[in-house]
């Protein structure tokens, strides 16, 4: 059975999480791959994180690190810009996602060239470069077998380092079949590898210009760092003439020295290894060896405006390695096309809403039960939970700022101010805890348990009973208690 | 030692017998219980579904209830996290550098029950008896925000007749989460459903937490299922003993 599609490449999702999710949840091949998948990478993470005595202090260096980097970023842009510009290569600046495209198809076009190949980068899928290239009559090539997979299939991206998690490998097969015209292939990965590979290297070969992201960028030396597990990376920022990085800006560390951090922390926490196969490093252009051009596209596109918020910036630190998607009990079981944004889970709760502004995201932040499970695995510490809780109230404030009959009838915001009038003394307190063991009555039916809830706590009632509330409140009991006794 | 206990409001309203119980186990255990009469809420419900704003005043009025205070004991480790956690940020918000001062100096003063009873009181054998097998459910609150870590456990097992079973994937949240139970239901269903089958496969009768408000999430289901598990709160199990039995 064909998967609904259920969002479009770019950050901002177009419908709620609840419904997205509601979706996915019936989706017993997706909760099977993905619930599956999670849990193999979530063990081995553990397993390797576990060998290392001092990781908490790592995290907090981690953590430290980008925080420097941050707080001192336009400063450290320009030292980037200087380093690379010395080492040879072409720095540009996009504020958003609309320059950074306009940027890249210039230079393809300067090129000469009328297809790409793309080592896998979320920050190009975030602006939907591939769109904006094949509306100038561009191709992009994804070489990323994760990314190819989904470019053929002609699907959206769910997980951060595995974007086909997803799909399992039959699926896959059946996507190779059909778009590479292959026969006879089992659904095993070596041969899949195989023909995605012969596909692949026709395209290396042919290839005037790559296109990549960037993990790191140091402003100290000018080197970009692309980290990867295939070699697909290092295929495209080599061969090509010409080399387009597309960065967003907070990837940036100040010294060389942070890689080394940065470098045991990201492996560890992402795909599960002490170290990953492939880490390309490269500063500007040198003569006789790699591409003859090399240009940096530093992308704002809402990032300055995270900068500027006190909790939500240090979501800034991500350095995208997906840990707190595996752990995450809410994204291993709705998946990553529920959060309806390229980045999911609950990184992406936090990301996202900053970066195309909460009014557009305004159901991500609550998408997530607070349990601290990303907080605790997070290899630069971002406390999600306290960002997480931060963006609803900016998404309350925001609703609060709304005028007119609708927004005054919001039912939840009446329920929450009115509870926190009856809250603010003891007699409204009391009088509420009476008045719900009357209102409850026609319910409860004389019976502990209340079974179905009208209005919206349906959706707990469906699945759970609730506690009536008994004769006596606690304090009532503790009164007459003093009384007797 | 003169306890002041911070009941909260789920438990004054919903689950008074857990007030019951920490009343009756605190006493039992030597103790001089207080309950100040004018606490309501302590604001998380509104401060977790982005109502800060209406947080800050019940936030106040905590800090003045137990201004003064000994200790103060909550039988809920996410309501312990919020005074302890949050409380701060609250007063940064509001801009009340009174509120930040009494909150630093009531934050010390918080304890959760386990903690109070093996952190404060340096306790593992309560003198319990609840003859049941039981399965404990670290809370999300408890574990990763209070870091309670074996304390409960330790706890449990020294309690008399009781029967304990490890709870498999027991860290895992079971889908409360506050509003989140009633904004994205479905999903909260879905992690529910793991942490219902993981009680099951214990083959206890009882399964038990340091929180009601998780265990109105797994209770709710169990009774909904008419599966003859119930959920108690520790505080209940602790209190039991040979000669007063939990009813």
């Amino acid at each position: 059975m064909p998967r609904v599609r259920v969002v479009a490449p770019g950050a901002m999702p177009e419908r709620p999480f609840p419904e997205a999710a509601r979706e996915a949840l019936d989706d017993s091949q997706l909760r099977r791959n993905l619930g599956h998948a999670t849990k193999t990478i979530r063990d081995k993470r553990a397993k390797v994180v576990a060998e290392l005595p001092d990781w908490e202090q790592l995290r907090e260096t981690g953590a430290e690190i980008k925080d420097r980097a941050l707080l001192t970023l336009d400063h450290q842009l320009e030292r980037l810009e200087e380093s690379v510009t010395a080492a040879g290569g072409i720095v540009h600046w996009a504020r958003d996602g609309g320059e950074a495209n306009e940027i890249v198809t210039g230079l393809v076009r300067d090129a000469g060239a009328d297809e790409v190949v793309k080592v896998k980068s979320i920050a190009t899928d975030e602006i939907g470069l591939n769109e904006a290239l094949g509306a100038a009559g561009i191709a992009a090539v994804e070489t990323d077998l994760a990314e190819l997979i989904i470019q053929l299939a002609g699907d959206v991206q769910s997980h951060i380092l595995v974007p086909a998690i997803h799909l399992n490998r039959a699926e896959i097969r059946d996507v190779f079949v059909r778009e590479l015209g292959v026969e006879d292939v089992a659904d095993d990965p070596p041969a899949l590898a195989e023909v995605a590979r012969r596909h692949l290297r026709r395209k290396f070969l042919e290839a005037k210009v790559g296109v990549s992201g960037a993990n790191f960028a140091v402003a100290e030396t000018g080197t970009v760092c692309v980290v990867e597990s295939e070699g697909n990376g290092r295929m495209c920022t080599t061969l090509p003439e010409v080399l387009i990085t597309v960065m967003g800006i907070e990837k940036l560390l100040a010294s060389w020295r942070d890689l080394e951090v940065m470098l045991t922390l990201l492996p560890r926490s992402s795909t599960g290894e002490r170290m990953n196969p492939y880490t390309s490093l490269w500063t500007g252009v040198t003569e006789g060896d790699g591409p003859r051009e090399f240009h940096l596209v530093l992308l704002d596109n809402g990032r300055t405006q995270a900068l500027a918020d006190a909790t939500g910036r240090q979501a800034l630190r991500c350095i995208r390695c997906s840990a707190c998607l595996n752990v995450c009990p809410v994204y291993s079981r709705t998946g990553g096309h529920s959060y309806g944004s390229v980045y999911p889970g609950p990184i992406g709760a936090i990301l996202t809403p900053q970066l195309v502004g909460v009014e557009n995201a305004a159901s991500l932040p609550f998408a997530s039960s607070l349990c601290g499970a990303c907080y605790e695995v997070c290899p630069v510490k971002i406390d999600i939970p306290s960002v997480l809780v931060d963006l609803r109230r900016q998404v309350v404030d925001e609703q609060r700022s709304h005028r007119g009959v609708r927004a005054g009838l919001n039912p939840e915001r009446r329920a929450m101010e009115g509870l926190a009038r009856a809250f603010a003394s003891r007699r409204g307190y009391e009088t509420l805890q009476r008045a719900g063991r009357l209102a409850q009555r026609p319910l409860a039916h004389g019976r502990a348990r209340i079974g179905p809830l009208p209005g919206p706590l349906a959706g707990w009632s469906a699945a759970r009973d609730l506690p009536a509330m008994p004769d006596q409140t606690f304090r009532e009991w503790w009164r007459a208690r003093g009384a007797t006794g | 030692m003169r306890i002041a206990l911070f009941i909260a409001c789920f438990n004054d309203t919903l689950f008074p017998a857990t007030g019951r119980a920490t009343v009756a186990l605190l006493e039992r255990l030597g103790h001089e219980v207080a309950f100040p009469e004018e606490q309501t809420c302590c604001g998380q419900l509104h401060f977790n579904t982005g109502y800060a704003r209406e947080a800050v005043p019940l936030a106040r009025r905590m800090v003045d209830a137990f201004e003064g205070a000994d200790a103060v004991v909550c039988p809920s480790a996410s309501c312990t996290g919020m005074v302890r956690d949050h409380y701060r940020g609250l007063a940064e918000l509001a801009a009340d550098a009174g509120l930040a001062r009494a909150v630093d100096d009531l934050v010390p003063r918080v304890h959760e029950l386990t903690e109070l009873l093996t952190g404060v009181l340096s306790l593992e054998d309560v003198g319990a008896h609840y003859p049941h097998r039981v399965t404990y459910h670290p809370t999300c609150h408890g574990l990763r925000g209070l870091g309670l870590r074996d304390g409960p456990l330790r706890l449990l097992r020294a309690v008399g007749g009781i029967d304990l079973a490890e709870l498999p994937d027991a860290t895992e949240c079971c889908g409360f989460g506050g509003t989140f139970a009633v904004k994205n239901p479905d999903t909260s269903t879905a992690m529910l459903a793991s942490k219902v089958k993981a009680v099951l496969d214990t083959g206890a009768e009882v399964v038990t937490a340091a929180d009601n408000s998780c265990l109105m999430q797994i209770g709710g289901a169990l009774s909904r299922q008419r599966s003859g598990v119930r959920a108690v709160h520790m505080a209940e199990i602790l209190a039991s003993t040979e000669g007063v039995p939990a009813t």
